[in-house]
């Protein structure tokens, strides 16, 4: 039961950002885990917003692929247009989103539409979707990666979800409401935006992991935060509800 | 009242020409338009701009015959797997050919169709601002609002040639019941010049009137009306069939390399002629574990008077 994967690593992580009685858009894999989890655990109340129309107070009966898979239909509170769900985003109504990405950059901007290679060649990925959304409306935002260093540029090569742009005061000089990114959790560590800076310092290293690893996994020279925490392993507690969510380990190996 | 049922590739041959902008995937992963798609693979049509918030592989699937020369889309991938290696290889290398692809939002793919449904020209967001998604887009215009003198993004109304949609039930005039999440489908069905309904069922215009708040698209919109039982498989009908994972897995799989999507292409889309068969091909087996094991019935709503 001590042994635990990254990703439940990270799973567990992202619950512990959701407070009790929030609006959470709640995406898929890791953080649907997330999110069921906290439900079950310290946030009984987070109500769940779905973009492609769906919103529920209660957890499906079986684990999902996507969020349109019958049983996060079956016994939904609403179930309705996308607008019906995006307008609560961009209304500002949304406390928290998640989202993740190929890659991310010192202020938390996150690239999933195209990385430019050497040379001329582009690698083509799918897309915003409504992670754009999200990072641009939802009052704060949580990206969820795994810690390699070129996933973690200085500067995304494009960006599809704004985190703080160019740094402090970017988003308000463009026109976006607040949010921004409040943590990107990897498989390694928890980084967050420098209050003042808003530049991303590592604030928690995962159980095992070296602050070299994570210098060495960044493409910036990552700031530290004094002191620096450990990211408390997952308790038995969590362990146990989470693999009863995916017991065949789908989004969790 | 019109009676609009036909077969489906009567709607395709006679609703979609080369060259056309269409909606489809609108109600995001679940009721994808397949067996519509499909048949337009199957009659070749050509130079088509397809429209949509995501798209689990259908667009993908397009791109890969040939039949696509823009994408205007939030995302094309395959949401439990990942990539769309058919578009990957448009994109990076032109295989077969070059695709144009406008990136969209979520919210901005629901904005434009909106603009259209609502008769105007755009609709004004916050969404996306500083975001390379709006940088030089041509649907994407800063503005800056007329009353507070704040940024914002204009996004141009979108108004497909063709919606195509699958819904649960419909009479043979076109209209329809659907329910279960409904992304953009009401938006790009009054968004668009002509519309093609696939429908798991015929039923009577008596039950359709049954349920009038069920009826979200009156059958004076619709151009078509084809029953195409299982016409959404692999994506997920609320009340008929759940989503085919492994299918999703094994597309992805196959189709890492142009050699192995063209095999996946003649195997399930032009060896066979048309759903019923390609329904035969997946066996009786597959159909029965993907068909819904228990029903939750809703209560029913009285409209006496």
């Amino acid at each position: 039961m001590d042994d635990f994967t990254p990703r439940e690593l990270m799973i567990v992580a992202a619950a512990r950002e959701l407070r009790d009685g929030e609006i959470v858009f709640v995406g898929m894999r890791l953080p649907l885990l997330g999110f069921l989890l906290a439900k079950r655990t310290h946030a009984p109340r987070a109500l769940g917003l779905y973009e492609n129309g769906v919103i529920r107070e209660t957890p499906a009966a079986e684990l999902l692929y996507t969020m349109s898979d019958l049983p996060n239909i079956t016994r939904a509170t609403a179930c309705g247009e996308m607008l019906m769900v995006m307008g609560l985003l961009a209304q500002g109504r949304v406390d928290v989103g998640f989202i993740g990405g190929a890659e991310v950059d010192r202020f938390g901007n996150v690239n999933t539409t195209l990385v430019r290679r050497e040379g001329k060649s582009i690698l083509r990925l799918p897309g915003s979707g409504g992670a754009g959304d999200i990072a641009s409306l939802a009052r704060r935002f949580i990206v969820l990666m795994p810690h390699e260093r070129r996933r973690f540029p200085a500067r995304v090569s494009y960006i599809t979800s704004p985190g703080y742009g160019e740094g402090r005061g970017w988003r308000q000089r463009v026109g976006l409401p607040p949010g921004g990114p409040a943590a990107v959790i990897t498989d390694k560590a928890i980084l967050r935006p420098d209050p003042e800076t808003k530049e991303l310092r590592l604030v928690s290293l995962h159980p095992g992991v070296s602050l070299e690893e994570v210098r060495a996994s960044t493409g910036w020279d990552l700031q530290i935060a004094d002191p620096v925490e450990r990211t408390p392993p997952p308790t038995p507690q969590e362990l146990r509800l989470l693999r009863s969510l995916d017991p065949e380990g789908v989004w969790t190996r | 009242m019109t009676r609009k049922l036909m077969s489906l590739s009567e709607a395709i041959g006679r609703y979609v020409a080369d060259g056309m902008s269409l909606v489809m995937g609108t109600a995001l992963e679940a009721a994808i338009p397949f067996a519509a798609g499909h048949e337009i693979i199957r009659q070749g049509k050509r130079d088509l701009t397809v429209i949509g918030p995501i798209s689990d592989i259908l667009f993908d699937q397009l791109i890969g015959a040939g039949c696509v020369r823009r994408v205007i889309a939030a995302w094309v991938g395959n949401v439990s797997e990942g990539s769309a290696y058919n578009l990957r290889r448009a994109v990076e290398e032109g295989v077969p050919h070059f695709v144009d692809v406008e990136d969209h939002t979520n919210l901005t793919i629901a904005l434009g169709l909106h603009a259209a449904a609502l008769g105007v020209p755009y609709l004004p967001t916050r969404t996306a601002l500083g975001s390379d998604v709006a940088r030089g887009h041509p649907g994407l215009r800063p503005i800056r609002c007329p009353y507070t003198g704040e940024p914002l993004l204009a996004v141009r109304a979108l108004a497909p040639d063709v919606a195509i949609v699958h819904v649960q039930r419909a009479d043979e005039f076109g209209n329809c019941h659907l329910w279960g999440n409904l992304g953009v489908t009401l938006d790009a069905v009054r968004a668009s010049r002509s519309v093609i309904v696939t429908a798991e069922e015929i039923v009577s215009a008596d039950l359709i009137r049954s349920d009038p708040n069920r009826t979200l698209i009156p059958g004076f919109l619709v151009t078509a009306v084809v029953h195409e039982p299982w016409g959404a498989h692999p994506s997920p009908v609320v009340g008929y069939y759940h989503r085919d994972h492994a299918h999703f897995r094994e597309y992805h799989e196959r189709t890492r390399t142009r050699e192995g999507f063209l095999a996946w292409l003649k195997e399930w889309v032009l060896s066979v002629p048309d759903r019923s068969r390609y329904m035969d091909r997946l066996g009786p087996e597959r159909r029965r574990a993907l068909r819904i094991a228990q029903s939750a019935l809703s209560a029913p709503a009285d409209f006496g008077c």
